[in-house]
């Protein structure tokens, strides 16, 4: 944690005020990222005490004893093997269609021409800005109406209805970048569009699927609002809601040391992918970004 | 002579024929996504339109009403007006929130850029709160936020502070939500803010200190206007996200207390789905639509007078 300006600063020479800065620099930004790791750390920690420990007055960061069966209790006494494969269900679906809808759409808008192509860009665009509210309630009338409510339809389907505005972006920017002298040789061998897109388009776009895979892996496995509107059946909860719903209990039955458990299982599948996917991650989040 | 010109209509009729295809393949590629706008988007925004017009409870056929959703919202009478309250909550949070959420992931960011070691660590480290579900995050402030268990109060206990009703306090309910909503979505700013600030280049710094700028005057001289868009970016998808705050509001404090923190969503959703007053709810809806539309059109009307874009020709 040693300040060592000398280096890079070689011409103008490692002056006292530089230092101090930079020692300054380090304490502060030290000091915020432990202050943004306590909550985690104080949840993991609580999801491993007994009861008596973590209704205590006292602060104990390191549970003892250190019990693991609290979780255990968490997936074999209570539904929460159920609510994590629920939730899986929900979620393949999800990054699955985004990113084959999402891309074939976006394929369309960049590299192929037609009358009104800029119109319906426009159109994609502009839902972005639409407050998922607004159409919320026609929504549930129209799946309530198809007798869809306490289904999984409700949930996957806008999914494979054209994929998302921020995936069809994404993509066409993306496609955008890449020559058109790929698809004109292509199609002088003989190629149709859809083996232009399969064969040649989407090799080169692992990138963005990656990242595009990522980002809703992370949204459909943290909804809670969809499953709470459209579910209503216990057995066919999802993690988010089946953890809402613990912590109404756990008001009654006061274990919060399981309500604690559920928060860590339900952080650690994001947590895993954005280390495996970290490079993509920051690519993403800085693309949609600047070009937002 | 002929031959030439036969062979170039061919052509172009070929070529029209290419195009004409295109164009069908397009619209069938697009053809999902049209579909799903139809159905999806634009149906339920005219049908949720007309709801707001009517008395509608899901069993019987919508009644019109006229504006009697919009006169119930905006003359009930007092003393407790859920949608008046609502609104004043959730712009009273967005006021707050998003300027301390938009200057403190800049200083995050600002210090990450700066040329120090393990800048990868410490942009996990910003980086990973926001990765949590917003349930499990809720639920972990419950716990520390809890005024006799929690971890906040014990601090505050152990350096001989006050203990402070975080949650249950109604002045103090929305300052938690926003310190929260800190933790929370500050790591996500601020990885796009140092995207941002990575994009100035480093030639203008250089320029500025020849030119004896101190580090203040690179700041605001420099580095703010040429990162103007994405604070412009940030500052909107701040104030959308602020206005639609649910998760935080139902798990935590179920609006109270005392509607302290009786969001706009919250109210839709007990309106809608709890009383299955879906007529209302629609009318709640676009009123909240109407205003973040209001805002959006307003932060571009403003961009194009102080936010800068490289290489944009003035018009």
């Amino acid at each position: 944690m040693r300040a060592n300006t000398g280096r890079r600063y070689p011409v103008l020479g490692m002056s006292a005020t530089r230092a101090l800065v930079n020692a300054l620099l380090y304490t502060v930004i030290t000091a915020w990222a432990v202050v943004a790791m306590v909550p985690m750390i104080w949840t993991l920690s609580s999801s491993l005490k007994d009861t008596a420990h973590v209704f205590s007055l006292r602060v104990e960061w390191i549970p003892r004893p250190a019990l693991w069966s609290n979780y255990q209790e968490l997936f074999v006494r209570l539904p929460f093997v159920r609510y994590v494969a629920n939730t899986m269900i929900i979620v393949v679906s999800n990054v699955v269609s985004s990113v084959l809808m999402g891309s074939i759409a976006a394929f369309a808008f960049a590299r192929l021409r037609a009358p009104g192509k800029s119109f319906f860009f426009y159109l994609v665009i502009s839902t972005m800005l639409l407050p998922s509210q607004v159409t919320l309630i026609p929504r549930y009338v129209i799946y309530n109406w198809l007798k869809m409510v306490d289904t999984y339809w409700p949930l996957i389907i806008p999914g494979w209805l054209g994929g998302g505005a921020f995936e069809i972006f994404l993509f066409r920017q993306f496609f955008l970048s890449l020559p058109l002298e790929l698809d004109d040789a292509a199609r002088i061998d003989g190629c149709s569009t859809w083996r232009i897109y399969l064969d040649i388009i989407m090799p080169l776009a692992k990138p963005v699927i990656a990242t595009l895979a990522i980002f809703n892996f992370i949204w459909a496995w943290s909804d809670l609002f969809g499953p709470l509107i459209y579910l209503n059946t216990m057995d066919k909860f999802t993690l988010p809601l089946g953890l809402a719903t613990l912590r109404l209990n756990a008001e009654k039955s006061s274990r919060w040391e399981l309500v604690m458990c559920g928060a860590v299982v339900s952080m650690i599948p994001p947590l895993v992918i954005f280390f495996l996917g970290q490079n993509y991650f920051v690519q993403g989040i800085a693309l949609s970004g600047i070009k937002g | 002579m002929e031959a030439i010109a036969v062979k170039r209509r061919y052509r172009a009729r070929g070529l029209g024929k290419r195009r004409t295809r295109e164009a069908i393949e397009f619209y069938i590629m697009i053809g999902p996504w049209v579909l799903g706008f139809v159905v999806l988007t634009l149906g339920p925004m005219l049908y949720s339109l007309f709801l707001s017009f009517t008395d509608f409870d899901l069993f019987h056929a919508p009644r019109w009403v006229g504006l009697g959703n919009f006169r119930y919202l905006f003359f009930q009478p007092h003393p407790l007006s859920p949608f008046w309250k609502s609104l004043a909550v959730t712009t009273y949070f967005t006021f707050f929130a998003v300027p301390v959420g938009i200057i403190s992931s800049l200083i995050i960011a600002m210090l990450l850029n700066a040329k120090i070691r393990g800048r990868a660590l410490y942009r996990t480290l910003f980086y990973l709160p926001s990765l949590t579900p917003s349930v499990a995050n809720a639920l972990l402030w419950i716990w520390i936020l809890n005024s006799r268990w929690g971890l906040a109060n014990a601090v505050l206990r152990s350096v001989g502070l006050p203990e402070l009703r975080w949650l249950t306090d109604p002045k103090l309910a929305i300052p938690s939500l926003v310190l929260m909503g800190l933790w929370g979505a500050g790591g996500n700013t601020a990885v796009i803010f140092l995207a941002g600030l990575q994009g100035v280049p480093s030639h203008l710094y250089e320029a500025a200190e020849i030119d004896g700028a101190n580090w203040w005057q690179r700041i605001w001289s420099v580095t703010l206007p040429m990162i103007s868009p994405t604070i412009f970016f940030n500052l909107i998808l701040g104030i959308i996200g602020s206005f639609q705050v649910f998760t935080s509001a139902f798990l935590m404090t179920d609006g109270g207390p005392e509607y302290a923190t009786y969001f706009l969503v919250l109210y839709i959703y007990e309106e809608a789905f709890k009383k299955l007053q879906l007529g209302r709810g629609s009318a709640i809806a676009w009123i909240l639509f109407i205003i973040l539309l209001f805002f959006t059109l307003l932060q571009f009307w403003l961009s194009r007078r102080w936010v800068y874009y490289e290489g944009e020709a003035p018009r």
